[in-house]
């Protein structure tokens, strides 16, 4: 039976491995045919930037292929993505006072400004909420 | 009775807050919950025999169901075999199995 999951995340990107489990979480809860609501709070608003690229590794004589450095906006992109193949409902909400902060308002398409109100609403109308705190 | 599914993400070598969890486990199964312990990311450390960590046998011995993320056993070149009978190895489908079911859910 399909149910709405709420997950809320803190950390910025490139920083921890909370910000991998997250990501699987939540493929998992998509690929099992939950609809899925991210609120991000914090460094956690960067995750989606628009502008992240890839890099080549000169010390190791990588090129950017060779490399294949992730990046976190492809990992939200292929959720959005996801979530409309299986045509179930994903919302990604960034904390707008947490992007003011950052300057991080230049986004993916598919993720919206909001407030921690979001977050509650969210909540209520969830099965269930997983924070993941930063420490 | 209600179900809890604590989720410990820290080195039990690094931070007090692995066993503050295990205790928190206790406490909650002691007034009659049941409880599920899930190790992800450096959390899983604990589950190698050679590591020695106490807090998991006893857990199990009461009651608590204890669970470590395959994928990161993978990641640290922990083999199934390495892994302490108290705690089973699974994919984390169970952690958002328990999420789905609605267990009051903590992360550390």
């Amino acid at each position: 039976m399909s149910k709405t999951l709420t997950f809320l995340l803190m950390d910025a990107p490139y920083e921890q491995s909370r910000t991998s489990t997250a990501f699987r979480l939540i493929d998992l809860a998509l690929q099992a045919g939950h609809g899925v609501r991210v609120f991000a709070y914090e460094g956690a608003v960067c995750l989606p930037l628009m502008h992240q690229q890839p890099h080549a590794n000169a010390i190791h004589g990588r090129t950017v292929e060779e490399e294949s450095h992730p990046t976190p906006r492809t990992w939200v992109s292929a959720l959005i993505e996801l979530a409309k193949a299986k045509g179930l409902p994903f919302d990604w909400v960034n904390c707008g006072l947490c992007v003011d902060e950052r300057g991080a308002s230049e986004t993916i398409p598919g993720v919206r400004r909001g407030s921690p109100a979001d977050f509650w609403k969210m909540n209520l109308e969830s099965v269930n909420t997983l924070v993941i705190p930063t420490r | 009775m209600s179900g809890y599914l604590l989720i410990e993400s820290r080195d039990p070598f690094e931070s007090k807050g692995f066993a503050q969890h295990c205790e928190l486990a206790l406490t909650l199964l002691g007034e009659g919950n049941s409880v599920t312990l899930f190790l992800v990311e450096n959390a899983v450390l604990a589950a190698r025999a050679a590591a020695k960590a106490r807090d998991l046998d006893k857990l199990a011995k009461a009651g608590v169901r204890v669970l470590a993320d395959k994928f990161a056993l993978h990641e640290r070149g922990i083999d199934a075999r390495q892994v302490i009978a108290a705690v089973e190895p699974a994919e984390l489908n169970a952690l958002l199995a328990h999420l789905a079911d609605g267990a009051k859910t903590l992360w550390n």
